[in-house]
């Protein structure tokens, strides 16, 4: 199918991962929409980074929702994200080597960057932190 | 066909649209990176957060606010295109109202976040 002039043309049908990966692209897309700029509007115009330290995040990550929140903004952008870079890649690197090694590092990145960002905001809990170091 | 695509709002706004993903892509690295750091306690997180106050810092964050609500308004551009017939025969119209938007509401976001220095 030939592109109509916005973004990529839909893959034929039968190319299961390149159909599924086009419609993941608009609906989390759209779910951005919504997630990133409440995001950077709560972040930089409501409150601006000069109130933003590590009581300010504990406040938030103290509430269930913005963890929830914040995992669903994680999981949505990185995996967008990535399979934005993925496309670019089969689009300009051609050399099989170095398209090889641009996957690879793609996809070792985004799983190190999925498992980090998961673990902090899973994990954190600052009343364990407060208790493992008091009297320190 | 090609000397006539060349250089008009599509390629732009697909170039635009690449530039702006990728640049979001990379921020969104460091921005897990240093949120990671959060689990360290807050001295070490609060040590990191003169990063954020950098003159420099704050003007390349405006920056990627500005590639964001791009990405985003362009994004419902080619989505209206994909799956709207009527969307098709206006694209240039979509183009520019989406610039419109785009400024619309970029500028008041970016004196907002530059007030605390402005």
């Amino acid at each position: 199918m030939l592109s109509r002039g916005g973004g990529r043309a839909r893959p034929v049908e039968g190319n299961g991962f390149e159909v599924f990966s086009w419609y993941f692209f608009r609906v989390s897309g759209l779910l951005l929409i919504f997630f990133a700029i409440l995001h950077v509007v709560i972040m930089h115009v409501v409150n601006t980074v000069d109130e933003i330290d590590y009581a300010f995040v504990a406040d938030r990550w103290g509430s269930p929702f913005w963890k929830v929140y914040d995992f669903l903004l994680l999981t949505l952008a990185l995996l967008h994200g990535v399979n934005g870079a993925r496309v670019s890649i089969e689009d300009y690197v051609r050399s099989a080597g170095w398209r090889t090694l641009a996957m690879t590092t793609l996809w070792v990145t985004a799983f190190v960057f999925m498992v980090i960002g998961a673990m902090a905001i899973v994990s954190f809990d600052p009343a364990a932190f407060e208790a493992a170091h008091a009297g320190r | 066909m090609q000397r006539i695509y060349r250089g008009r709002e599509g390629m732009i706004s697909w170039a635009l649209h690449r530039l702006t993903g990728l640049g979001v892509l990379l921020f969104l690295l460091i921005h897990i990176a240093d949120i990671y750091v959060v689990a360290y306690g807050p001295e070490e997180f609060n040590s990191l957060l003169f990063i954020y106050h950098n003159i420099w810092f704050r003007l390349m964050e405006v920056l990627l606010v500005g590639a964001l609500y791009y990405h985003a308004v362009n994004g419902v551009r080619i989505i209206l295109i994909d799956f709207w017939d009527g969307a098709v025969l206006i694209q240039r119209k979509l183009w520019y109202g989406g610039i419109i938007i785009f400024f619309l509401t970029f500028i008041p976001t970016a004196i907002l976040m530059l007030r605390p220095v402005l």
